[in-house]
């Protein structure tokens, strides 16, 4: 007997996403999704920019981590609402899913802000995979990986909106060639829009964050 | 890395498909659609998926995994095509604003039941 089902397997996390998203957008929150391998500085690129957007941009951060809430302690020092995830308690998980989000989000005052950016788990794999409701994915590769990363991990590319290549500081030590690493991200995307900034010394921090306070106004 | 939830989600999938009336079931298939753009380890799910059947109806059963190529459409030229390597540019048109069609599917399509 053959029982025919066809039906997709992460469903369930689909579904919750979109009632994260109802909820968002009845907030009137823009939500950003952050994604990288571990080590690449989206806690430091986070930091800077939330020196420059708060206090006229009320930013909230679901911060998430197997382990620690040391990055909590470091974005909680810009004054922005954090909210730190250890998936150890939910089993050690690879990856922020959408019902994490909404436990999170639920505990936080929605109403009071603009834009809410969630800092994924450092994995350039599964985080691509689960929809969490957000309005933008981003994901920051930095220049102490290799240029082929996005040909290594394409759907993560494939699916980000915008992408940041960070420590561009440390360029003249390196062999790493961004120009190669920008056109890996280009044939993976096309269009892609790439920000090329150091968190560090805040060189090309500016045009990276005009988008995200032009991602808030539009949303309005 | 998240196989194990994935097998989990099946699991549950197919328990749920199964008619309730059905004197003592056993699952000897599931077959499974995969996009090769879904972030999926294949060994590892089937690794997963034997852990975690065990004690249920599917304990045993074959995993038939079909493999869904990734293709692409170009917005601007409507060439369809199928992406071999990674690059998602329109190899017509060499433009790039294209909509991917296929490749990310995670699916369970069907059980076979024992007679």
């Amino acid at each position: 007997m053959e029982i025919n089902i066809q039906k997709r397997v992460l469903e369930a996390n689909e579904s919750m996403a979109d009632k994260n998203r109802r909820l968002f957008r009845e907030k009137g929150v823009f939500v950003l999704n952050m994604m990288s391998s571990p080590g690449s500085g989206k806690t430091e690129t986070l930091c800077k920019t939330l020196q420059r957007l708060m206090p006229e941009v009320a930013t909230g951060v679901i911060v998430g981590d197997i382990c620690t809430r040391n990055d909590a302690d470091r974005l909680e020092a810009t004054g922005a609402a954090v909210v730190q995830i250890n998936t150890d308690e939910f089993g050690g998980d690879c990856h922020l899913a959408a019902h994490l989000i909404e436990k999170s989000a639920l505990t936080m005052d929605l109403e009071a802000l603009d834009l809410l950016i969630v800092e994924n788990i450092g994995n350039l794999v599964c985080p691509a995979e689960f929809d969490i409701g957000e309005n933008a994915k981003a994901v920051v590769l930095s220049v102490t990986e290799g240029e082929d990363k996005p040909l290594k991990y394409p759907l993560m590319f494939q699916v980000a909106d915008i992408a940041i290549l960070n420590k561009i500081d440390l360029l003249p030590y390196l062999d790493f060639n961004a120009a190669e690493a920008v056109d890996n991200m280009k044939k993976v995307h096309p269009g892609l829009p790439v920000f090329e900034l150091s968190a560090k010394t805040q060189e090309g921090m500016e045009p990276w964050v005009a988008w995200l306070r032009d991602s808030v106004a539009k949303k309005g | 890395m998240h196989e194990m939830g994935i097998a989990q989600q099946m699991i549950s999938i197919a328990l749920e498909a199964i008619p309730k009336d059905l004197p003592d079931p056993r699952v000897e298939q599931m077959n499974l659609r995969v996009g090769r753009l879904a972030a999926v380890v294949e060994d590892s799910l089937r690794f997963c998926f034997e852990i975690i059947s065990k004690d249920t109806c599917l304990e045993g059963a074959k995993l038939v995994i079909e493999t869904v190529p990734v293709k692409a459409r170009c917005r601007r030229c409507h060439h369809e095509w199928e992406v071999e390597d990674v690059v998602f540019t329109c190899p017509s048109c060499e433009r790039g604003e294209i909509e991917v069609l296929s490749g990310r599917e995670l699916e369970v399509a069907s059980l076979e039941l024992a007679d």
